[in-house]
């Protein structure tokens, strides 16, 4: 299989990459890691004229902390989910972005395909859409105009649907850092290493004194885009994690869901899981506080 | 539309003049002719297509020959050098890792590329490296026994023993 002819843009500096954007904003596709877009323009359901590949563009690559303020956590561009898998800030102050980087696709996979990227082609089976709307993340875009930036929670507007503009560019997620009492996995069910996520829950908890503060819980996989649990969130702030507030967040979260049946299940069974997950996901977080 | 790119292909530098939407799997295959980069699903699922750029192993299937302009490639054809096989060449050969072979070269490559990181891997680190690539003979066992054959040849004293 090969995709239709187009034209291949190799900028060198962040300016040209957004001054080429602004110029072919409606015929142009960014290429970073291209583990989605390549697929989709083999199989023709994408057929950009132009490719703007930014992979020789200098300070997207950044992986790190700062620390100003709250703080938050910087992913550039061009940062590939192997780095992701391998980082020991995100194994240590991030722990549900670390569960969930491991899980991305496949090692090749991961190899190539980066976070950013992931959030702008919006799958609604993408995984890391879920993650940021769990914790309350934000994709930074720029444009020959400016810069703004954007929360994970208005960001999605649809499967494969971003509000991201054709002349943007996303060059960051940001991820707030976590409290000094925070909790956070990430669980998926596949048919196999590789596949897309029968069903994905991400769980991210803040505790103070043993009552939850924040709660952050997103869905992969269980309707036109990841959705945030906003009703389930809701629950748990204010309350302690027992048993029975771990069963309601799970029962709203399942509500919450909008799966359909397909070749990885029935929709009854796949808002099970959403349960079932949602209360390991907040079970562990339960145990990890009582550690 | 075509462009001139070079490509460092097993220690050789190579130069070609490529349409932007050549694959990666096809310009090694029918403008280098290097034949031990196999097409297998063409849709980034099964990883018969494996190469290592600049020593981290993707799928050429899911790259465009352009983007490898000025980057260091790895084929099958370059694991042995001076004649000798490869250690992980040896170890499949060894070990039976192989039955139809389809999957072979992509598996020795991603295998180098393991070894090349972690001289002494567990079997669930082997089994995490290969796990973007199928063998449809199933032939799993023995090829993580290939894999460890390999590393007790490079690697033949192993420190304390490492855990995942």
């Amino acid at each position: 299989m090969f995709p239709s002819q187009f034209e291949y843009l190799a900028p060198t500096t962040l300016e040209e990459a957004l001054s080429l954007l602004a110029e072919h904003a409606e015929d142009a596709k960014v290429l970073a890691g291209g583990q989605s877009l390549i697929p989709l323009m083999k199989l023709r359901f994408a057929a950009p004229a132009m490719i703007i590949d930014i992979n020789g563009v200098p300070g997207l690559s950044h992986l790190q902390e700062d620390r100003r303020g709250r703080g938050y956590l910087r992913v550039g561009a061009l940062v590939r989910n192997a780095a992701l898998e391998r980082s020991e800030l995100l194994k240590s102050r991030y722990p549900t972005m670390a569960a969930a980087a491991p899980l991305i696709s496949d090692p090749l996979v991961r190899n190539q395909g980066t976070l950013v990227g992931s959030l702008v082609h919006a799958d609604p089976q993408g995984d890391w859409g879920s993650v940021l709307l769990a914790l309350e993340g934000e994709v930074v875009a720029k444009s020959t105009s400016g810069e703004r930036r954007i929360p994970a929670t208005s960001f999605f507007d649809g499967p494969f649907t971003t509000v991201l503009r054709s002349d943007e560019l996303a060059v960051e997620a940001r991820v707030p850092a976590p409290g000094p009492r925070s909790f956070g996995t990430y669980l998926k069910l596949e048919r196999k290493v590789g596949d897309f996520a029968t069903v994905g829950v991400a769980v991210s908890v803040s505790t103070e004194r043993g009552v939850v503060t924040r709660a952050g819980i997103g869905l992969t996989g269980v309707g036109p885009a990841n959705i945030k649990a906003v009703d389930a969130e809701q629950a748990l702030v204010g309350h302690r994690l027992t048993g029975k507030a771990i069963q309601q967040a799970a029962h709203l979260a399942a509500a919450a869901s909008e799966p359909r049946s397909d070749v990885r299940g029935s929709a009854d069974y796949k808002r099970e899981v959403v349960r079932v997950y949602v209360a390991r996901g907040l079970h562990q977080a339960f145990d990890a506080k009582a550690a | 539309m075509h462009r001139s790119i070079t490509v460092t292909v097993n220690g050789q530098s190579r130069t070609a003049e490529v349409e932007p939407r050549m694959l990666l799997v096809y310009f090694l295959r029918e403008v280098l002719d290097l034949r031990g980069v196999h097409v297998g699903c063409d849709t980034t699922s099964c990883g018969v297509c494996a190469v290592l750029l600049d020593g981290v192993p993707v799928k050429s299937c899911t790259m465009f020959a352009v983007q490898a302009d000025g980057r260091s490639l790895t084929t099958v054809e370059g694991l042995a050098s001076n004649g000798q096989k490869h250690a992980v060449q040896e170890g499949f050969k060894e070990e039976h890792g192989l039955q139809c072979g389809f999957c072979t070269p992509a598996m020795m490559l991603v295998a180098s590329a393991l070894l090349e990181e972690n001289a002494n891997p567990s079997e669930s680190e082997i089994r995490w490296a290969i796990s973007g690539n199928l063998c449809r003979c199933t032939g799993y066992q023995n090829i993580v026994k290939a894999v460890q054959h390999a590393a007790a040849t490079l690697n033949p004293q192993p420190a304390s023993g490492r855990t995942t």
